[in-house]
């Protein structure tokens, strides 16, 4: 049976889809079965970021109206062959989104996979309501700032009280993710720190990953960067928060200015 | 030791008020002369009384709940509201108001003649963070939380508001009417604080008070903190 996974932040930008595609990913390549859903209605990503964009048939949207099979839908990793995508409806809005079929699909697909990872949209509205509603386990994106730490605080607000979880009496698992942390300014003291967060935020810690031009780069080449290059920093981050997702105790690694090679053959702090 | 002094130019403060909620039965024609016979027992029944009509139960067209009003007026009953009313049929003439007000029953034989004050015996306890976007409204007595209260997050309470942890959100103590409500915080960065509607907000607290444990109290018409070490 399944864990169902939203990665979620309300607010927009700070890497959901990102962080959805690389974790997806390094749980696939540990041999996990793992399907991905894009629950952007309208303003669908992850396809491009999967690198899946030219093989989209079927989507969420077909499957919830009945219009299609979710067998149809999925699409397969040409990468990895454990990793599915279930792509999102460009055309459509989120109102084509039914509380009925999303139950639906969740249901149908918890028996053949091991991971199923909700993609979020930004927001506090319907798809963002709907892509937490049956989640097992919350992973809260947060950039190292005060407006992104405040719309985390009031998605956690939601998560504890709108999910199929918290009406049964359940507690949601919550875990935070801190995503685009800048070891440099961080060190100036220009973001929050990790402990303000966790002070703020009161979840516990499933990783740091830093910002990065990785990132970037994965994305452009429609790969998660857990696959795209597997031993880069953001990378090495995502893989560690995957396992702790899969309950390992790993070590936590604050990212520093001072651990690039740049820096250790100079003996200095970068500017 | 330090105080600050605050002055407000208007106040504001939550109500609740007692109306008498009338719930009609079907048919309407015979509920309505049972209503005739109660005001030719005692023609002031509801002389001054405030009246919310519950409708909940019927099912109304537009036309027949307006006839119904109608009805009402003749025999000189005010509508203060209506509740439970397919919004469609409301129209401006009577505030729509929504569900939720807590169920307290009284008989047309006893009508209640005054309000009790509420008690100040009864608190609330919430053992978690409250988030942001989160709201608690605890009519009935003092709250506690044990954890913070969120940048976002809002707390109105009758009696006193107890934070174990960082309050950042706005709280509003003796919200119903009670001076001497009290705020406690282990550490004050909070964005509004009220009590008994004479607020300050943030950028009018003391940066000395600021990020310190705190109490606030009325002394008259200024809200008062001091810091408690």
């Amino acid at each position: 049976m399944a864990q169902v996974v939203v990665v979620t932040s309300g607010k927009g930008g700070v890497g959901k889809t990102t962080s959805t595609a690389a974790l997806g990913a390094a749980l696939a390549r540990e041999g996990e079965r793992v399907v991905v859903i894009d629950f952007d209605v309208g303003l669908r990503n992850l396809d491009l970021v999967m690198g899946a964009e030219r093989r989209v048939v079927f989507d969420l949207i077909h499957v919830v109206q009945g219009t299609a099979r979710l067998s149809q839908a999925l699409i397969r990793d040409k990468r990895i062959d454990t990793l599915f995508l279930l792509a999102a409806s460009q055309t459509r809005d989120k109102d084509a989104l039914t509380d009925d079929g999303v139950e639906r699909v969740i249901r149908e697909l918890r028996p053949s996979y091991d991971w199923i990872i909700c993609d979020s949209p930004a927001g506090i509205e319907r798809g963002a309501l709907l892509a937490m509603r049956y989640a097992d386990i919350a992973v809260v994106v947060t950039n190292p700032e005060v407006s992104s730490v405040r719309d985390s605080d009031r998605i956690i607000g939601l998560l504890d009280s709108t999910t199929q979880k918290a009406k049964t009496g359940e507690l949601m698992e919550k875990h935070l993710l801190l995503t685009r942390y800048d070891p440099v300014r961080a060190g100036r003291g220009e973001m929050l720190s990790i402990d303000d967060v966790l002070d703020i935020l009161c979840i516990p810690l499933l990783g740091i990953i830093p910002e990065s031009k990785e990132i970037l780069h994965a994305s452009n080449v429609g790969a998660p960067v857990t696959l795209n290059n597997p031993t880069s920093a953001p990378a090495r981050a995502y893989n560690d928060a995957a396992r702790r997702l899969q309950g390992e105790v790993v070590p936590l690694v604050v990212p520093s200015d001072k651990n690039t090679l740049f820096n250790k053959l100079l003996g200095r702090r970068a500017a | 030791m330090s105080t600050a002094r605050q002055s407000t130019s208007f106040k504001f403060r939550g109500g609740s008020f007692h109306a008498l909620v009338v719930k009609p039965e079907t048919p309407i024609n015979g509920w309505l002369a049972d209503v005739d016979a109660l005001l030719s027992r005692s023609p002031g029944f509801f002389a001054g009384k405030p009246v919310v009509i519950d409708v909940s139960d019927l099912s109304l067209t537009k036309h027949s709940f307006l006839a119904l009003l109608d009805e009402l007026s003749k025999r000189e009953i005010r509508i203060l509201g209506v509740e439970g009313a397919d919004p469609t049929c409301v129209d401006a003439r009577v505030p729509f108001l929504a569900r939720g007000r807590a169920e307290t029953s009284e008989t047309a034989a006893a009508p209640a003649t005054s309000s009790p004050a509420p008690t100040q015996t009864s608190s609330l306890l919430i053992d978690v963070p409250v988030r942001s976007g989160q709201l608690i409204i605890y009519p009935e007595g003092d709250v506690t939380i044990v954890g913070s209260v969120a940048s976002g997050a809002e707390i109105v309470a009758a009696g006193s508001i107890h934070v174990y942890g960082t309050l950042r959100g706005r709280v509003l103590a003796g919200a119903y009417g009670n001076q001497n409500a009290r705020i406690f915080c282990r550490r004050l960065e909070a964005e509004l604080m009220a009590i008994d509607g004479h607020y300050i907000v943030a950028d009018e607290i003391d940066d000395r008070l600021r990020k310190a444990p705190i109490q606030a109290w009325l002394d008259g018409d200024e809200l008062k903190i001091t810091t408690m070490h």
